[in-house]
């Protein structure tokens, strides 16, 4: 079986397990834009000044169907409830679109953080976190992706998208975040 | 275990009988102005013993009194309260000529005299002498010789020689802190005397910084930096600030732990997939050797004293529990029995006992827990404190907490009696770790 007609079946299940599940409605913060520090100049350790490189890749690799806020594709965060590490339903079309999107572009690479709330420490988090990396990750290798494309990594609770101590803020920083190369 | 108001003598002397009130108005009042370390005493200390440190003589001619920081130092361990014996006349400066029944009417146990001269070369000779006034002894008596730059260096050996002599456990107050600030999105690792002072930043990153550990003989930090978009663990040296990723494999290495001869690092690695445990080389390169396999997540170790066996947090018993690795035969032992929630395990010199988190209905608290009767004691009230750094005598556990929404730095002794918060100004403070004996 072709890898595309495999992919194709694979989508097929996962949309019928996925039972047709519609864009998710409750998946507020768009993208993060963030300037990529490069391997040298992330931090300053000796007084030496690292070159902030910005990102100029995506075009190459894939155009703006990964920025168009009408595309799937621009939709990049993965929630989690609390102490779980389950893809939820209502994230599959998302995952499976990246997927896609992977076996259709063999030259994208992108990285998925995984984050975790406020809650344990900061070391058992940042295993907490891989484990969700790990989960959404897992889900893409099965729709076809390929293994040297992803590289899954955590945060742990180091880079909260919310701030505060609550629930509400909770719910938003439980998360994987999918990152291109190049953004 | 930390700072004080250099300049700020009525305070040094009456900030211990004043409340917090008067604390939070001074840190209103200073804030901004330097971001060095302050700190409080929250309670205990009635088992303190009482002490007289008089003013040195000559050290008037001196910019930095070095009785001042003695008796700061003592103070501060909680192990010691301060009796006023300035205006004792004459005012002694040798042990010969201490007046023992009149320190004893004032209440001290132990006096320190001592003083100060400019040598013919410029240098400086710091003498003191401790007598033991209930046994009438007298305990120490030593010369230093010395440049200005290390008058405070020298009134912390001094603290340490009295520490030692009375409590007959190594005083702490020469070592040295690491720790993480934070100023908006402006992270950088610090290192600090024992008592906040001399903050010199060693690392500075727009992104996050954890786990600052030093090696075991102080030359050396491991630490974990985002600044790749990833954890990485770097080993940077304190001579040079040169330093070396020792664990930069693909997906997320992170919560390094040196063993005792400072060669290795245990490491957790994810890239084989989960959260497993490596041994790797502190001088980098070289392979990651693998020290067990686990269907859940191993991290957090800590090498016990002897270098023959590791603590580290696992949930491969349903919830994150503390184990007991040995390197030797892979022997694998639970330690912790009780709770849903137990991680950052640190063993207590000697061995016989570890310094951990757990968590309870919701609250972190830094718990000690004794290896021969299973004993749990929970050391502070919560409800987000974490990452214990125990001080080379095992007496004191720095850790951070969290007090009116920020991050801060607080210490407990490893009895629970005393506590001790230590906020820095206007930015949070986080990860202590805490150097060697040097």
């Amino acid at each position: 079986m072709s890898r595309l007609l495999k992919f194709g079946f694979l989508v097929f299940a996962a949309l019928l397990v996925a039972a047709c599940s519609s864009t998710p409605s409750d998946e507020g913060a768009p993208v993060d834009e963030r300037t990529v520090t490069s391997n040298t100049g992330g931090a300053d350790t000796s007084g030496a000044n690292g070159g902030n490189v910005s990102g100029a890749d995506v075009a190459n690799k894939g155009g703006n169907e990964l920025k168009d806020p009408g595309n799937i594709l621009s939709r990049r965060g993965v929630f989690f409830a609390f102490d779980s590490y389950v893809v939820e339903d209502q994230y599959r079309a998302l995952v499976e679109a990246h997927a896609r999107y992977l076996v259709s572009h063999p030259g994208a690479r992108m990285t998925l953080q995984g984050h975790t709330d406020e809650r344990g420490t900061h070391e058992y988090n940042i295993a907490l976190g891989q484990r969700r990396a790990d989960a959404v990750k897992r889900m893409m290798l099965l729709l076809g992706a390929n293994e040297a494309q992803i590289e899954s990594v955590s945060f742990g609770k180091e880079n909260p998208r919310n701030p505060g101590h609550d629930e509400a803020a909770w719910a938003e920083n439980r998360r994987v975040d999918i990152i291109y190369a190049g953004e | 275990m930390k700072h004080f108001w250099k300049h700020r003598d009525f305070f040094r002397r009456a900030w211990w009988l004043s409340g917090v009130a008067i604390i939070a108005a001074l840190l209103l009042m200073s804030s901004g102005a330097r971001a060095q370390l302050t700190i409080e005493i929250i309670g205990g200390g009635s088992a303190a013993m009482p002490i007289s440190v008089v003013p040195f003589a000559g050290e008037a001619d001196f910019p930095l009194g070095i009785s001042g920081v003695v008796s700061g130092d003592l103070t501060r361990s909680g192990r010691f309260r301060p009796i006023d014996g300035a205006n004792i006349a004459p005012r002694p400066a040798t042990a010969e000529e201490v007046n023992i029944s009149l320190f004893r009417t004032r209440g001290a146990d132990a006096v320190v005299v001592g003083g100060m001269r400019r040598l013919n070369d410029g240098r400086i000779e710091v003498r003191f002498a401790l007598v033991d006034a209930v046994k009438q002894q007298t305990l120490a008596n030593m010369v230093y010789t010395v440049t200005q730059q290390q008058f405070r260096a020298t009134a912390h050996k001094i603290a340490d020689v009295i520490y030692e002599k009375l409590t007959g456990e190594p005083g702490v107050f020469s070592t040295r802190i690491a720790y993480i600030t934070q100023q908006g999105s402006q992270h950088q690792l610090q290192i600090a005397d024992a008592d906040g002072d001399n903050p010199q930043t060693i690392v500075s990153s727009k992104d996050p910084l954890i786990s600052p550990r030093f090696s075991p003989d102080g030359s050396r930090i491991a630490y974990v930096s985002f600044e790749n978009r990833k954890p990485v663990v770097y080993v940077q040296s304190l001579l040079d600030g040169k330093r070396q990723a020792v664990a930069n494999f693909r997906g997320s290495n992170s919560a390094p732990a040196w063993s005792p001869d400072g060669k290795q690092l245990a490491v957790t690695l994810s890239r084989d997939g989960g959260s497993q445990l490596f041994l790797v080389s502190a001088a980098g390169g070289g392979e990651a050797r693998r020290l067990m396999s686990s269907p859940g997540i191993d991290t957090e170790a800590a090498f016990m004293p002897d270098g023959q066996s590791l603590l580290f947090a696992s949930d491969r018993g349903g919830t994150p529990q503390i184990y007991r690795l040995w390197i030797g035969d892979g022997r694998v032992e639970r330690v912790t029995m009780e709770g849903a929630y137990n991680v950052s395990p640190q063993p207590l010199p000697g061995g016989k006992g570890m310094v951990f988190v757990r968590r309870d209905e919701g609250r972190m608290q830094i718990a000690t827990m004794d290896f021969q009767t299973r004993q749990v004691l929970a050391l502070t009230p919560g409800p987000m404190d974490e990452s214990p750094a125990i001080a080379p005598n095992g007496r004191y556990v720095l850790y951070a907490g969290q007090s009116g929404g920020r991050n801060i730095l607080a210490a407990v002794s490893i009895d629970g009696t005393i506590r001790q918060r230590i906020g820095a100004l206007a930015q949070q403070v986080r990860e202590p770790s805490w150097g060697p004996l040097l």
